[in-house]
C-alpha cells in the first residue's frame, strides 16, 4: 500500500472487498461493515456503508460505516463478529478503507485531530502528533529513557516490511537514521511515526463450523473485545497507562481462556513508537515503563519471544487510518494460515491484534487461533 | 495510470518540413546566492541543494532574458533584423497583461518587423518557446526565431520549495540546419491535465500538492516524453552522449536518468541545480547551455523539460562542426554559475519583495 493517486475511496474498498469475497468463495454476504474514519472530511463522502455495498455490486444487503477513529477497522470487525457470534447473521464481510491523499497537509492534519478531544485538545492547537509527543516526553522523563531507546520499534517494523510486497516502505532503517530523523513534534521524529497512506483491507466472517463444512481455509476468532477511556489525555487516570488497552486485552484473554505468554505474535498499533511501548504494557507483556525494554532486548523481532509488526506494522506497511485495523487482522490471518511468505512465523497458533483509536480512547483487541 | 509501451509505440516524432537547429545559445544567471543553510537557519529543516540564485532588486525575467538573448545573438552571428519571432516562456512574466517578448525584441533591436508573444506552462514554457521557434523556422515562415526560458521563481517563506526556487534564463536562436551549431533530430511532447502545482491570479505564491508532484507529475511526463522520443527514433541511452533534465532538485533528474538508462557522467555537465537552484522555465535550458559549452562536434544531447500542469517536451540535438567556433563567442554558463555573491535571508527577503512595506 502507498499513495494510490489513481484510486478513489470507493475503488479501494471495492477491490479489497471483492478480493476477500473471492477468497471465501462468497458472492453475496448478508451485510458489510465498513471501517473508516475520515471519508466525510477528506472525500466529502458519508453514507459509506451503502456506497461501498452498491459499488461492489451488493446493492440491497445491509451495510453500515463504523467509526472509532484509528480503531475503525477493528471496530467494524467487532460489530460484524457480534452479528455472527450472536446468531443473527451467517455470512458477513468487513472492509476497512481510508483515502488520505486527496487533501494536503493542513486539511489532513485537521481531520486526524478529530481523533482527539476537539474542544479541550484540538481548540488549543494540540495536533495528534503533539499529543503523542507529550506522552513520549513524559514517559522518557518518568522512566529514564532516551529517544534512541525507541528505535527498535521502527527498525523492527521496517526490517519486517522488506519481506512484504504490500508494504509501503520496504527498506530497513539504521539506528543512525532514526536518531537523525527530522523532528516533527519533539521528541517524536519522522521515523517514530507511521506515514499517511491510502489502502483497504477486507475479510469475510462466518460460523467456524460453516467454514469448515465448505472446506474453506479459515482462522478462528477466539476473542473479540474492546474498551474505552477518556478521549482527552488530561482526563486519563494515568496518561501513561492505556486503560482501554488493559480492559480490552483482559477481556480478550478471558474470552480466549489464555494468558499473554501463550501468544505467538502481537500485531500492535505502532502509529507512534510510544504507542508500541504503551500497548505492550497495557496488554500485560511488560510492567509500567517496561515496554521499551522489550525493544531494547530484541524480544519484538521476528525471531524474538514476542514478534510484533510481523509484516511491517503501521510504521512500514502503512497506516491508512480507518483501514489499519483490518490490515492487522488480515496479516494475523496470513500468519496463522501459513501465507506470510518470507515473514512466516514457524508453528504459530495464536495471534493478537490491537487497534487503538485516538491517543487510547477506544481500543479493540482480537485473538485469532489457527484451525487445523 | 501506467503509460504502457503499447501507448508510447504510437508516438510520432515531430520534425519540421526543413531541417533546423540551434544557431546561437546563451545563458544568464544572477550573481546573488542564498545558501540553503540560510533558509534552514530561519525555518529549520534541510534543503536538497547547496544554494540558489536570487535575482537582484533590479532584475526580472525580462532583464535576464535580454542578457541571455544577447549572448545567443553573439554566438549566432546574425543581425537583430534577421530575427522573425521572439517567444518568451516564463511563469514570472512581470505583467499579467503586457508581453515580456516585446521588451526583449525592442532591447535587441529586432522591432518592428517581428512576431512576439509570451508563453506559460509552468517550468516548460521555455521549451514551448523552442517548439514554436522550430515550427516557425521549419515551415520557412522565418529564418531565425528566438526562444527564451526565464524565471525569477518565488518560494513561499517556510515552504520546502523555498530552498530551491531560483532564477536564471537561457535563450536559443533557432535557424536553418545549414547555419546550426546543433541540429534538431526530432522533438516530442507528452502532456496531460495533472494539477500538481498552480497559482491563481491574485495569489503571490504558487501552491503545490506535495508528493503528488513526483510520480504522477514529474516522472510520468518526463519519462513519457523521453520514452516517446527515444522509441520513435529507435535510440537508447547508450547511443546518446548527454541528457539534460528539468531540475527541481537533484534527486528527481538523477532518478529519471537512471530509469532511462543514463549514467551519471552523461547527465553531470547539465546538472546545475545544486549551485543555482531550480530556474523553473529556465532550468533545462540553462542546463542545456552548460552541456553545449562542454560538447564536442558530432555529439547528441537528449533535452527534456517538465512543466507542472503537466507536461514534458523532449528534443534530440546533434552538435555540428560549427559548435567549436561559436562556444567562445559569449560567456559560458559555468562562468555565470561561479560568479557568485552570497547573501543572507534578510537581504533575500528584501530583494524578493517578501517584506510588506505598506
Amino acid at each position: 500500500m502507498r499513495e494510490h493517486w489513481d484510486k478513489a475511496l470507493r475503488i479501494l474498498a471495492e477491490e479489497a472487498l471483492l478480493g476477500a469475497l473471492g477468497d471465501a468463495g462468497i458472492e453475496r454476504p448478508e451485510a458489510i461493515w465498513v471501517g473508516n474514519m475520515m471519508s466525510g472530511q477528506l472525500s466529502s463522502q458519508e453514507n459509506l456503508g451503502a456506497l461501498v455495498a452498491d459499488h461492489a455490486g451488493l446493492r440491497g444487503i445491509e451495510a453500515f460505516k463504523v467509526e472509532a477513529a484509528c480503531a475503525s477497522g477493528a471496530a467494524a470487525f467487532r460489530n460484524a463478529f457480534l452479528a455472527v457470534a450472536g446468531g443473527m447473521m451467517d455470512i458477513v464481510a468487513v472492509c476497512g478503507v481510508e483515502k488520505m491523499t486527496d487533501t494536503m497537509g493542513d486539511a489532513t492534519t485537521a481531520a486526524l485531530a478529530g481523533a482527539a478531544d476537539a474542544v479541550y485538545e484540538g481548540e488549543h492547537g494540540l495536533s495528534f502528533v503533539g499529543l503523542n509527543a507529550l506522552l513520549m516526553q513524559r514517559y522518557m522523563y518518568e522512566h529514564g529513557y532516551q529517544r534512541r531507546d525507541f528505535a527498535g520499534f521502527a527498525m523492527t517494523a521496517h526490517r519486517n516490511a522488506v519481506g512484504n510486497p504490500n508494504a509501503m516502505f520496504r527498506r530497513e532503517i539504521s539506528l543512525e537514521a532514526f536518531e537523525r530523523a527530522k523532528p516533527i513534534a519533539d521528541p517524536v521524529g519522522l521515523l517514530d511515526s507511521a506515514g499517511i497512506a491510502d489502502g483497504a483491507a477486507a475479510a469475510v466472517l462466518m460460523p467456524t463450523a460453516m467454514a469448515r463444512a465448505h472446506g474453506l481455509r479459515c482462522v478462528r476468532i477466539k476473542a473479540s473485545a474492546s474498551g474505552t477511556d477518556a478521549v482527552a489525555l488530561h482526563d486519563r487516570r494515568d496518561p501513561l497507562v492505556l486503560e482501554a488497552g488493559v480492559l480490552s486485552s483482559q477481556r480478550a484473554y478471558s474470552q480466549a481462556g489464555i494468558t499473554p505468554p501463550e501468544l505467538d505474535f502481537f500485531e500492535l498499533h505502532d502509529a507512534f513508537t510510544i504507542m508500541s511501548a504503551l500497548s505492550l504494557e497495557a496488554s500485560g507483556f511488560a510492567p509500567r515503563g517496561g515496554g521499551v525494554r522489550l525493544a531494547l532486548d530484541g524480544e519484538i523481532a521476528l525471531d524474538g519471544r514476542l514478534p510484533i509488526a510481523t509484516l511491517g506494522g503501521l510504521k512500514a506497511r502503512g497506516h491508512p487510518v480507518g483501514a489499519t485495523g483490518m490490515y492487522q487482522i488480515v496479516e494475523a490471518v496470513q500468519q496463522l494460515r501459513g501465507d506470510a511468505g518470507r515473514n512466516q512465523l514457524p508453528n504459530c497458533r495464536l495471534g493478537m491484534t490491537q487497534n487503538i483509536g485516538g491517543s487510547g480512547a477506544n481500543i479493540v483487541t482480537h485473538i485469532f487461533e489457527r484451525v487445523e | 495510470m501506467a503509460d504502457t509501451p503499447a501507448a508510447t509505440a504510437r508516438a510520432r516524432v515531430m520534425r519540421p518540413m526543413r531541417d533546423v537547429g540551434i544557431v546561437g545559445y546563451g545563458a544568464y544567471v544572477p550573481r546573488y546566492r542564498l545558501p540553503a543553510g540560510e533558509v534552514s537557519r530561519i525555518w529549520g529543516g534541510d534543503g536538497p541543494v547547496t544554494a540558489k540564485a536570487v535575482a537582484g532588486p533590479d532584475e526580472d525575467s525580462v532583464t535576464m532574458g535580454i542578457e541571455a538573448a544577447r549572448n545567443a545573438m553573439a554566438r549566432a552571428c546574425i543581425r537583430a533584423e534577421d530575427l522573425r519571432a521572439v517567444w518568451v516562456g516564463s511563469e514570472s512574466h512581470p505583467y499579467a497583461v503586457k508581453p515580456s517578448s516585446t521588451m526583449v525584441a525592442e532591447a535587441l533591436g529586432a522591432t518592428p518587423e517581428i512576431l512576439a508573444a509570451d508563453l506559460e506552462f509552468a517550468c516548460k514554457a521555455g521549451t514551448e518557446a523552442i517548439q514554436a521557434a522550430v515550427a516557425l523556422v521549419g515551415s520557412a515562415m522565418g529564418d531565425y526565431a528566438l526562444a527564451i526560458g526565464a524565471d525569477t521563481a518565488q518560494g513561499r517563506p517556510g515552504d520546502a520549495l523555498e530552498f530551491t526556487a531560483g532564477a536564471a534564463a537561457a535563450a536559443y536562436i533557432i535557424g536553418p540546419a545549414e547555419d546550426a551549431l546543433a541540429v534538431l533530430e526530432g522533438s516530442y511532447s507528452f502532456v496531460t491535465d495533472t494539477p500538481d502545482f498552480w497559482r491563481r491570479p491574485r495569489e503571490h505564491y504558487p501552491q503545490h500538492a506535495g508528493r503528488f508532484t513526483g510520480e504522477p507529475a514529474y516522472f510520468r511526463h518526463t519519462l513519457g516524453a523521453a520514452r516517446g522520443l527515444m522509441e520513435a527514433l529507435s535510440i537508447d541511452a547508450a547511443q546518446i552522449d548527454y541528457a539534460v533534465f528539468h531540475q527541481p532538485n537533484p534527486r528527481f533528474p538523477e532518478r529519471a536518468a537512471k530509469e532511462l538508462g543514463f549514467a551519471r557522467e552523461q547527465i553531470a555537465p547539465g546538472m546545475l541545480v545544486d549551485r543555482i537552484g531550480n530556474a523553473y522555465a529556465g532550468s533545462s535550458l540553462v542546463g542545456l547551455s552548460a552541456v553545449l559549452d562542454a560538447c564536442q562536434p558530432g555529439q547528441t544531447i537528449l533535452h527534456l523539460s517538465f512543466g507542472s500542469g503537466a507536461g514534458s517536451d523532449a528534443f534530440l540535438w546533434r552538435t555540428t562542426d560549427r559548435l567549436r567556433d561559436r562556444q567562445g563567442l559569449a560567456p559560458n554558463t559555468l562562468a555565470y554559475v561561479s560568479r557568485a555573491k552570497e547573501i543572507d535571508y534578510g537581504l533575500y527577503a528584501r530583494f524578493r519583495n517578501k517584506l510588506r512595506l505598506h
